[in-house]
Parts: C-alpha cells; structure tokens; sequence
C-alpha cells in the first residue's frame, strides 16, 4: 500500500477511537454505547457517511490547545433508515465529555443546512458535559447557530433528539425546540440547573434521575415523549418513529405495502363502548383495531395520559391519531392533554399528516389547580392547533362530546372535513344530569320530577342524531365499519387543499 | 316435537344447545343476568328473557323467573345445560307443576342421586361396586379423625351436596382430617347451603372413567361408551377424552352394564352420566351419578356420531329411544380441552376483562364449543371457561395432533387464559403415552407452570420462525437482509434467511409460509409437518406462542446484536418486599397489624375470587411496614395489599 494511503487509514482509525480506549471503556461501564456504535444502530448497514472527521477545535487557552482530537467531540453525516436518507449528529462523550465547541457546532450546523436542503430529517443524538467552557463566548456562540437552525428548520424538516447521556443548561434548549425527544432510561437527564445548584438556590435535594431523568420527563414534566430502557432499544424505536414520518414538509409520509384489508371489518368494536355512561373503557382498543396491522407508535405513552397521540397507518399511509381516554380521568381535558395533543396536532399538519380523532370527551377538568394554571390559555392552544390545521381531518364520536370541549376536538366548526358519530354518540352541551339542575332549577327538591325531566334530556340529546339533523356530524357509523369509513374519508380526501388567509404567521396563545 | 324450548343456563353449553334445537327447527329462547346483557348465548337465541342481577343465585338460580319467563315466551320445554339448576330437583317438579317439560330426568331419579350418600346406598343395593366408605353424615371433626382412622388413611372427605370439584378435600392424618372437615363444612355451607360432609377411602394414582348413559320414558337404556377424566386440577377436569387409553372392552361392558343397572334402578330416563375411579388393576368403583348432559360430552358425539342434546330433547318429548346397546359404535378417538380465563403462572387463579382479540382454531376433526366471542367481557360472577376445544382423529395420536395444532391456533388476547399450559400438558411423554391418572398435573408440573422449560426442538423451531417474521418484516419495511440473530433474553442465536418465493431457508430448517407482517398466525410448514405460530409485535419485539412456549426476542442484525449484548440488564422493582394481591377481589380479612412481626407461613390477608376463599401467607419472616388495603376493598390484580420493612 502506498505509504500516502497507510497514513489516511491511520488518521481515520485514530480518529475512530474518539477519546481512547479507556474512555470508551468507561462509556460502555456506565451501561452507554459510543457515538459511532449508536449510529451503528441508527442507520442501515454500511449506509452512514460521515463528515468532518478530521475537524478539531481551534482553541489556545488554558493549555487545550496541547490536546486536540480529530471529530471535537461529536460525529456527523448522513445515512439511511430503512433506505431513507436521514441526517445525524452523535456526541461523542469520550472526547472532552462531549463538550460543545465553536468547531464542534459549527459541524452541527453544517449537516442541519444539509438536511434542509435536501429535505431530510435530523436526528440529534445528545450526550455533553455542555459548553466548552475553555472557549467562552464561542462555545455560546456555537449553541445558539444551533438554536437557529433548529427554529429555522422546524416544520420543514422532521427533527428527532434521542437523549443519551448529559444534557444541561443552554444544551437543553436544542432539543427542546425539536419535534419529538426521545430519553434512555437512568442514563440520560436534561435539565437547566443541576442539582447541586438547586441545592445552593433552593435548599432542595433532589437526585439527578428524579430532576431529571427519563422517567421525570416523560410522566411529569412532559417535556420527554419516550423513554426506554437503553440505547439500543431507544435507537429502535427512533427507527420506527422516522418510518411513519415524510423526509420534508415537500414530501409526502411513505406509503407502506400492506396485506392488511382496508375494508376489515371489527365487529368487537360494537361492544366496545359500555352500556353504563359512567363506565370507562380502553381507547388504545379502537385505535389498535383500526389501524393498519394494529401497529400504533404512540407518542407520549405515560403522559397526561387521559389523550392519546400517535402515528398509524390507514391503507398504508400514515395518520395522526388524538384520542380522549375515558379510561383516564374519564377522558377531560386539563392542561397537561391539551398541549400534548396541540403539539402533536401541529406537528402533523406541518408535515401534511392527516389527523383522525377519537372523541369522548365529558368537557374540560374543573378546579383551582387548573384555572390558577392558565387551562383557558392552554386549552386554546388544542382548539387553535386543530382549527388552523388544514391537513384532511377526519373525526369519530364514540361516546360522549360535551361542551366547549366538542367543539374543540376536531368539530365540523373548526372545519373538519368528515365527522362521523357511532350509535352511542352524545352530543350536547353537557351530560344530562347537569343540564337538568339548571334548565330545570325550580325541580331540584322533586327528585321523580328530575329523574323524569334527565330522562328526557337524554332521550333528546344523548344521541348523535340531534347532531346529524344539523349536518354537524355527516353520518353515523356501525363501530365495526370504523376502519372502513376512516379509509374511504381519507381517500376521497387526498387532494384536499386548503390555504389559512396569508400572515407572517398567527398568534396561538402561548 | 316441541317448537320452543328455554334454554335455563348461559355461555358454551347454552349455545351448544341451541344449536341443535336450530338444527330441529325448535325455537330457542335464552335466559340471562345483567351482566349478560351482550352475551353470546342471549344473541345466539330467537328470544331472551331477562332474569336478574349478576349473582347466580339472584338470576340463573331463581326458579321462579325462569319458569316465568317460559310461561311467558310460550316455552314448551326447558333444557339446563349442566351446573345452575341441571339436578335441582325442585326446578324440574315445580316446572312440571306448571305443565313444562323438563329436559332431563324424573325429579325422583335427580333427587335419589343428587344425594351423594343415598346415591351411594342405592349404588351399592343395585350391585354397583363402591368405594370403601362411612356414608352416613359425619356430626363433627372428632367424629371425622375416628371414622378416618377405621377406614384407614388417606380419606377423601367430600361434602354431600358437593360436585365438580368444589368441597373435596384429602386428609392424610388426624390433623387434616380435623382441619379438612371444619374447611369442607364451611365450603359446603356457603356454596350450597347444606353442611353435611362424609368421607370415604382415597385412591392412590386414580383414573376418572365415566360411563355415558342414555335412557328414554319407557325403561330402555344403553351406555354410549366412556369417557377418560384424570387429568384434573383441584377435582377440576382439564382434559377429557374417549375411548380411555386405558379400557379394554371387557372392562368397558362391565363398567358399561353396571352404568345401566344403576339408571335401571332409578328409573333414569335422558343422558347422564356414570362416574367411576378406576384403580391400576383396572378395578373399578362408583363415584357418582350426574344426571344431566355432561362438559365433555363432545367426545362421546365425536366418536360415536351421535347428538346427545338431539336425543335428550326427543327422549323428553316422550319418543323412544331407538338405539339398541349394539348400534353404538366407538370410531377413533376424540380429546378435549378446557380453555379457560386463569392465570397458569399465577397458580391458575381467574383472570377477567375484555376479550380483546379472540380468534377460534380450524381444521379437520376439530369442534370448537365456546360461549364468548371477541369483545365479550369475561367477569368474576360465573365460571372462568370461556370455550372447550375437541378433536377426532383415527388414532389417538392423530386426534392429541390434531389438538395440539388447534391450540396453537387459539388466538386469544385480554384476559389471561390456560392455552400454553394446556399445549404444555399434550406435548408430556406421559400423555402421548396414555398413561393418566388424577396426580396427572401435580406429577408432571410439580414446581408449577411457570418453571417449564422448552424443549430443545420446540425452542429451535420458534428461533427460526422468529428470524423469518422479521425477514420478512424488514423485507417490507426496506430493511431487507440475509443474516439476523434472534436475542431472547440473554441468549443469542444467529440465523441466515433466504427466500425463494414463499419457500425460506431459516437456520437450517425449510419453512414454506405466506405470512404477511400483521397477521396474528403465521401458518409454517416444515417439509410435511404443518404447525402454527401466533405472532404478536411490540414495537421492535415479536413475541412467538406455540406448542405452550411463549417466547418474546428481539431479532436484530448482527451488529446490532453485538451492542445489544452490551446493554445492561435492568431489573423489575423489588415486589418481594410487598404482598401483592394474586387476583382480582375482595379483600375479606388482614390478619395482621403495622409493625407486627410475622414468620413464614403466617396467614396474613384473606381474598375472596370466584368465591373460593384465599388465605395469602408470608413466604419469609419479616416485619409489616405499612398496609395499603383495607378490608372490603375491591382489588385488582397485583394490587398491593401491604409492605414489609
């Protein structure tokens, strides 16, 4: 071999090594896989191409300069998921803890304009002690190039963080600002102060897991969509995630081949919702029997868990699902719900996903907690997403749909293009015994009066047909022919265009 | 011929009913309970009539509403299926009273053996060989530890009023002869209102064998075969089949015709059935006579070609029963299994919910009994089987095959369910080999279900089916590769997959299947051998179920497999610390206090399920910490009840 030749393979395995040996062995002690293993996983094989490897930083001060590292601390390129080009930065914690430097973000950067010019996703893989505190300002500098591309890209390309390892401070506000955030379990925390700093400001004492860990911000804050158990299942299921999304807002979500027949019938789905109004019942049931070979990627499984949001697919193409869960604080609507699923909403109409909402929904969470919270704020924003959204919007009412809370679920109003109702449908301004204390307020001391005067308010309006007669709802459905209708909507629907009046942008409350 | 009959019982056996009274043009009406609202049994009938709140004994057991309701629909007779009121004598009087017919036999002959004393004197008069016994009422506990010691132990006590397995207890010392009355009385007390307990010798390594009988009005009656029961789980019959591997004819004629002297004797008219235990020198004694229509009488029709409910609905429109003792012939053999809603690694204790995905078996030779469909809710108030699976074969062999690939077929999500322990019980040696006996499941399972493991073959086979889903997945997905490694748990196992139309190459194996990614059963054949496979997918997991192995792995490439192998193994949390209820339902007692020490094997919690009463012991000394229950509480499963230090 030339000897030209032998000195490139040698740069390149040097530079393969990242940090050395002994802290790659330190990195799989702490349960961790490297930066380039976990692209390994991420990509398909032989597919990744990476960029920048000889890159090092630029710095003088404070006697870095001795020690440079080709890569800086982080490994990017492209490859592809499945076939599809996808785009990715890794940190590599072996090399100066994953710190960030100008040289360092500035190879971030170069593969987000990549991306978005090509209109591909963006994958971050997120493990960093934080700032390259030996390069001040330019460390900060390099974040925020960052944070503007992030913003810059966002509903054009899809952007997916899977936290792996330390992400604090200013570090935090990237993913922050990217379409979903995926976290691995005991190994990973996010948060803007540490917990010794907390301890100094606050007096509180609080473990890093428990500020914030995977399982905090995935159940508490929110701020997490998924957590799973390590890297290589966290990499797995960021694989599936980016198999139901389209590369760019330009193109459209891959149709996947199925066998599975658009016109199944579930006749289950007729018992499904129970007799008993009071009596809840599992929505993941109508979601998993509807969609194409019941594969349903929810996001934000253990969070404000009384809405379910996620991907699916009908006849092969992906939807977005948002669903009341009765089976969870009987399905109301609080602040928590509604900025999941405002969120989500918007995420599928940037991406031209079409939406399809399972309504059953007894109105919005009363209480202290929640007004002194700002709900009226918040649950605007679930109303604002689905109104604005002008993807094919195709809703189901399987039980109740009560209130402000109606109209807010993807109504006909706020421009729903098909709104089907199942037999058990109601649709009124709220349920019957409530009605009936205030229409008939001067009955309330006759307890047979009342009983007779509810029964009559749910013989009127506990059914989806007072609905129907006004053309709010376009038809009512057997349960079993769900999937069915769902499909035939969405294929008449697949030319839809509609255009929100032009602006610079709206104004959703915040 | 009648043209309506009511059907007073619910789930397999109503709608098993029905079916025949469709297939004989006689309208079918159902009773049901609230929580029977939706059904099968109530959409399977013409007509359903409403008979009270859930409790059986508020609705299935109420004689007056069910003979109401036939006066109502015009019913002109009523068959009761089996358990509820199928040998309650005063339900078929007071339906004679009211000028219905009653399909079954005279309320005299339900009343004669209904008794389990008295049926053993009338036994023993009309020349039935019995069991070494003390067949009068035993007064208390004293009285049991004396009457045991004559007889010589072990004993079996039973209570009078007792059956299918509810009330028995075995007693192999004066202790458990103490402790086993009070038990047995108490049972017998709250389940059928009637205290009286007797006791009888126990046979070591028994045989259930029991002789079918078939009588009309006119004093004719023949026997239709036997039937083999051992395989039982508390007295509860798993498994049932016919002919028993173990009778030759001359046995069988014996047993056969003291079957029919004993009908004879109580001037038997319908189907009923004679029980027997059968000793290892083949020498038999009487158990009991059931005189209704049996769980496992689809063996009997499947091997003799007969409709046992067509012919206990003519017998009781008053027609003679026109088969003589040498018309019936045994053709091959037919298995049956009981599938039920429990939890085989908990111990078997009852499972309830939705049925969210409930897909029946096919195939030559197999019947399939259920009384739920998909989306049925199954609940606490009845019986936790949901379906029995039979199948015929020419051989025994052919009928346990024909079986084992109907369970692999038995596609059911929700609640818990028998399946895999019931695929485990077929694939023993012991079964294939015939040799049963009532320890059967005690002997082969005795560290529980859960402690099974796979063998070798079986494991290999779903390795590979494994590694050929996800081919074909990652096929579709645009993922497409030859080598995978199948990760289950530790374990990892490389396969190389090639295709050639529906024809792979998997490890070795040739598998021929046109599965596609969805499919809840993966249809394989492996050269000539045809076996079934339920997929289910987790996310990037598959989880693999056949011949009673479930199997969840992950298959990945080979890289990845290699990193995966890296990953720390994360452990549940520690549940040991806190006792946890095994079951849904009532929490009756707690036996101890906050702080209280307690030692291994003290009573700690009380849980009332099926109404079977559950004392939960500690299983190691400690300290309660805290408790998280009181009683009267409803609880779900794997609540948690207290906590230690």
């Amino acid at each position: 071999m030339p000897d030209i030749l032998r000195q490139f393979e040698e740069k390149r395995a040097a530079a393969r090594l990242g940090g050395g040996e002994r802290r790659i062995e330190q990195q799989h002690a702490k349960g961790k896989l490297t930066a380039r293993e976990r692209l390994d996983v991420l990509f398909d094989p032989d597919s990744f191409e990476e960029w920048d490897m000889f890159v090092e930083h630029r710095s003088h001060d404070f006697g870095i300069d001795e020690n440079r590292i080709p890569g800086d601390g982080v490994v990017t390129g492209h490859g592809k998921v499945n076939g599809r080009l996808v785009f990715a930065f890794s940190q590599d914690f072996t090399v100066f803890g994953g710190a960030l430097s100008e040289a360092h973000a500035e190879k971030i950067c170069k593969i987000m304009d990549k991306a978005m010019l090509v209109g591909a996703p963006l994958v971050g893989l997120n493990d960093s002690g934080g700032a390259r505190i030996q390069e001040g300002v330019a460390s900060l500098a390099g974040y925020a190039e960052v944070f503007q591309r992030n913003v810059n890209a966002s509903g054009v390309v899809p952007q997916i963080s899977a936290i792996m390892g330390p992400c604090a401070g200013g570090a935090v506000y990237s993913p922050a600002m990217t379409d979903f955030i995926l976290m691995v379990k005991e190994s990973s925390y996010m948060f803007v102060t540490g917990p010794d700093v907390v301890k100094t400001v606050t007096h509180e004492t609080v473990t890093q897991e428990e500020l914030g860990g995977a399982e905090t911000h995935a159940t508490r804050s929110g701020v997490a969509d998924l957590a799973y158990d390590n890297d290589v299942e966290t990499l797995l299921e960021l694989r599936r995630l980016l198999d139901f999304l389209p590369s760019s807002n330009r193109a459209k979500a891959p149709l996947r081949q199925t066998s599975d027949p658009i016109d199944r019938g579930e006749p289950s789905l007729d018992t499904l919702v129970p007799a008993n109004a009071n009596q809840p019942y599992d929505m993941h049931e109508l979601i998993v029997k509807v969609v194409d070979e019941g594969d349903f990627f929810e996001i934000a499984p253990t969070y404000a868990r009384n809405i379910i949001v996620g991907f699916g697919r009908l006849a092969g193409a992906t939807v977005g699902v948002v669903a009341n869960q009765p089976r969870v604080l009987a399905g109301c609507l609080d602040i928590d719900s509604s900025r999941k699923a405002a969120r989500f909403v918007r995420f599928c109409d940037c991406f031209d996903i079409p939406i399809v909402t399972f309504v059953d929904v007894p109105g919005f969470l009363p209480g202290t907690s929640q007004e002194y919270g700002a709900i009226i704020k918040h649950g605007a924003k679930l109303l604002f997403a689905f109104a604005e959204a002008t993807v094919p919007k195709v809703t189901v009412i399987t039980r109740k749909a009560y209130g402000g809370a109606y109209d807010v679920m993807s109504s006909k109003h706020i421009r729903g293009d098909v709104n089907y109702a199942w037999p058990s449908a109601e649709i009124a301004v709220m349920g019957p015994k409530g009605a009936v204390e205030i229409i008939f307020r001067s009955d309330l001391g006759d307890a047979a009066k009342i009983e007779a005067r509810t029964e009559e308010y749910r013989s009127k309006f506990a059914n989806p047909f007072v609905a129907a007669s006004r053309g709010f709802i376009d038809d009512v459905i057997a349960p079993r022919d769900t999937r069915r209708r769902l499909c035939r909507a969405l294929a008449m629907l697949r030319d839809k265009k509609l255009h929100n009046p032009s602006k610079k942008h709206d104004n959703i409350p915040l | 011929m009648f043209k309506k009959i009511l059907i007073a019982n619910r789930g397999e056996i109503a709608c098993r009913v029905m079916r025949t009274a469709r297939r004989m043009g006689i309208a079918t009406v159902a009773v049901y309970s609230e929580a029977d609202e939706n059904a099968l049994h109530v959409r399977s009938a013409d007509e359903a009539v409403l008979v009270g709140p859930a409790p059986s004994r508020d609705s299935y057991l109420r004689i007056d509403r069910i003979v109401e309701a036939c006066q109502r629909t015009r019913a002109e007779a009523v068959h009761p299926g089996y358990g509820f009121l199928s040998e309650n004598h005063v339900f078929a009087e007071k339906l004679e009273q009211a000028g219905i017919v009653f399909i079954g036999p005279t309320p005299q002959a339900i009343a004669a053996m209904g008794d389990k004393i008295q049926a053993k004197k009338l036994a023993q008069a009309a020349g039935v060989s019995s069991v070494p016994g003390h067949l009068d009422v035993i007064p208390d506990a004293a009285a049991a530890v004396r009457i045991a010691r004559e007889i010589g132990y072990p004993v079996m006590l039973k209570a009078s009023a007792g059956g299918g397995g509810k009330g028995m207890r075995i007693a192999r010392n004066d202790g458990e002869a103490r402790d086993g009355f009070r038990a047995t009385s108490a049972e017998a007390r709250s389940s059928f209102g009637d205290d009286r307990v007797f006791l009888e010798k126990y046979i070591e390594e028994p045989r259930h064998i029991e002789i079918q009988v078939l009588g009309d009005a006119h004093g004719h009656v023949i026997y239709v075969g036997e039937r083999e029961c051992s395989i039982q789980r508390r007295h509860q019959k798993v498994f049932e089949e016919a002919p028993s591997p173990f009778l030759e004819e001359e046995t069988r004629a014996a047993m056969g015709s003291q079957a029919v002297m004993l009908a004879k004797a109580v001037g038997y008219r319908s189907a009923g059935t004679v029980e027997f235990i059968v000793d290892q020198h083949r020498r038999f004694y009487f158990l009991e006579m059931n005189t209704r229509l049996q769980v496992e009488h689809p063996v009997t029709e499947m091997v003799t070609g007969l409709d046992l409910v067509e012919w206990m609905i003519r017998i009781a429109a008053g027609e003679s029963l026109t088969l003589r003792q040498n018309d019936i012939r045994l053709d091959g053999a037919a298995i049956e299994a009981r599938v039920y809603a429990e939890d085989p690694r908990r111990d078997f204790l009852p499972s309830s919910g939705r049925l969210v995905r409930y897909i029946e078996p096919r195939g030559d030779g197999v019947r399939v009994d259920a009384g739920v469909d998909e989306g049925a809710e199954i609940g606490l108030d009845y019986d936790p089987m949901m379906a029995k699976v039979t199948a015929h074969g020419a051989t025994r062999a052919e009928a346990r095959a024909r079986l084992r690939a109907a369970l692999d077929g038995f596609y059911i999500r929700g609640p818990r369910h028998n399946i895999a322990f019931l695929s485990a019980v077929l694939t023993t040696k012991r079964f294939a080999a015939g040799t049963l006996s009532t320890n059967f499941i005690a002997e082969e399972f005795p560290r529980g279900f859960a402690a099974v493991k796979p063998p070798r073959k079986l494991f290999d086979r779903i390795i590979a089916v494994a590694g050929l889903a996800q081919f074909i997945i990652a096929e579709r997905d645009g993922g497409a590769a030859a080598d995978w490694v199948v990760c289950s748990d530790a374990d990892q196992h490389a396969v190389t997959v090639t295709r050639d139309d529906h024809v792979f190459r998997v490890a070795g194996q040739t598998i021929d299947t046109d599965w596609q990614p969805g499919e809840p059963l993966l249809h394989a054949k492996f050269g000539r051998n045809e076996a079934i496979f339920q997929v289910d997918r987790n996310g990037h997991s598959l989880t693999l179920t056949h011949g009673g192995v479930t199997l969840t792995v992950k298959v990945l490439r080979p890289r990845v497999a290699q990193l995966f192998a890296r990953m720390p193994e994360k452990s549940p949390p520690d549940l040991s610390r806190m006792l946890l209820s095994p079951m849904p339902g009532l929490l009756v007692s707690i036996a101890v206090a906050e702080g209280q020490q307690v030692h291994i094997g003290d009573e700690l919690a009380v849980v009332e399920a099926m109404k079977m009463m559950n004392v939960l012991r500690a299983e190691r000394d400690g300290q309660v910490k805290v408790l998280r229950a009181q009683p009267g509480a409803s609880l779900g499963v794997d609540q948690i009840i207290l906590e230690f230090v």
